[in-house]
């Protein structure tokens, strides 16, 4: 299931987005070049108003830059139509959001086929591939249920199945875990973990450590800019006694 | 190892060191991994020479440590009582990487905000590393629950070098 490393699903060069003019002229992003490579995790951390949400919106698609290139899977999308745009977005893109964007009035399994039905699958199929993705993701015998019966943690496994249920190229996340406690965080840890054990390529923004600390590469933004990467594969590998202070 | 854990291990019931090691990695899960069992048993032989705890030998004889049982005296169940009824919490040393920052930036030697950037690399591995071993643990085992407060303390860690990088970042700017 791992796709191919090395061929960047997501790439961006000299990015930019700027609101208002003159004195109150805002870089939201400014010269952001990035490389997402298939199968890995990327947490873009900083505090709010650094630009990571605007961001996550170019990369998706979302929203249209000021300057610079997009491309996903080699397909330069910030200068396309917005027709194409769309599909794209239908299609390459899964989005998360902090509060979840789910349907109120709709269940579990329809807000999850519900992108599969917008871009246009026959419903049979739409239905089958939402009930094994909340199968998957644990979410089996809540399928019928409302969201509003359902706690924070299982929404947001509602929202990451309906994000994948067009076979995304990349899922994008937007603070995934702001609005939930601690155990429900973990909940989600352990859902993109798994995710990247599939090989899903994911990019997360977060002011969060914990999220953050899941990926592959972490980068730190600040005023708009990518100001430093750390890569977390690897490393200490731990001595977690170190932690408690138990040694010696 | 600190004396009164040992002692409070013991504290159920007289028991063997082997007993003694298992409660104990029972209630750390893989934090216990650091543990020395060599430790554990020069633990138990000052305790005994400071009468807080007896030992007894075990109805097959022999003298090898594995026979021995060890049992609380009165003065070591005293003692236990106490260390359960004190207050007290590890102190975290921020004061060292505070004046670390403003040795560096005074004396012109590093960057703060490097210092700051190399600090939080650290701490994130070790959150990931927590958090690995966290999502191993069955959900309410005595290691997930000691777990959750590594990983609780790491980002109230975390996210004072947040602060520490937005205030040497204004004043790198101000300057």
């Amino acid at each position: 299931m791992n796709k191919a490393a090395g061929t960047p699903v997501l790439r961006t060069r000299g990015l930019r987005k700027e609101y208002g003019k003159g004195e109150g002229l805002v870089r939201a992003v400014d010269g952001v070049d990035l490389d997402v490579s298939a199968g890995e995790t990327v947490a873009i951390m900083g505090p709010s108003g650094c630009g990571k949400s605007t961001l996550l919106h170019l990369l998706g698609g979302l929203d249209r830059p000021s300057g610079g290139e997009v491309f996903i899977n080699s397909r330069r999308i910030d200068n396309i139509s917005e027709k194409a745009l769309a599909r794209i977005r239908r299609t390459d893109v899964g989005y998360v959001f902090q509060s979840f964007h789910l349907m109120e009035e709709l269940t579990a399994v329809e807000n999850v086929e519900l992108s599969a039905l917008l871009a246009g699958r026959p419903p049979r199929a739409a239905r089958r591939r939402a009930e094994e993705l909340l199968d998957q993701l644990g979410l089996a015998g809540r399928a019928r249920f409302l969201p509003s019966a359902l706690s924070g943690g299982q929404r947001q496994r509602v929202a990451v199945a309906r994000a994948l249920s067009n076979e995304p190229l990349v899922v994008l996340a937007d603070e995934p875990t702001g609005n939930l406690d601690s155990a429900a965080t973990l909940d989600v840890l352990q859902l993109f973990e798994e995710l990247h054990g599939y090989g899903q390529t994911l990019v997360i923004v977060t002011h969060d450590a914990r999220i953050a600390a899941t990926a592959d590469r972490l980068f730190s933004m600040r005023d708009g800019a990518l100001v430093d990467e750390t890569r977390l594969t690897g490393g200490t590998a731990g001595n977690l006694g170190a932690l408690i202070g138990l040694e010696g | 190892m600190q004396q009164e854990i040992v002692l409070a291990m013991l504290a159920k019931e007289p028991s063997y060191g082997y007993q003694l090691r298992a409660r104990l990695r029972d209630a750390l899960g893989p934090l216990g991994d650091a543990l020395n069992a060599g430790q554990i048993y020069v633990t138990l032989t000052r305790l005994e020479k400071a009468g807080l705890l007896a030992v007894e030998r075990s109805a097959d004889g022999g003298d090898r440590s594995d026979r021995k049982v060890y049992v609380l005296t009165p003065d070591g169940q005293q003692r236990v009582a106490e260390w359960i009824a004190e207050v007290n919490w590890p102190k975290p040393d921020l004061a060292e990487f505070h004046l670390k920052l403003i040795a560096a930036s005074s004396a012109g030697l590093a960057d703060p905000v490097t210092i700051v950037d190399i600090q939080r690399r650290e701490l994130l591995r070790r959150l990931r590393d927590a958090q690995r071993a966290a999502m191993a643990e069955p959900r309410h085992s005595n290691a997930a629950l000691l777990l959750e407060g590594v990983v609780l303390r790491l980002q109230a860690d975390l996210r004072w070098l947040e602060a520490c990088e937005k205030n040497w970042t204004h004043r790198r700017s101000g300057s």
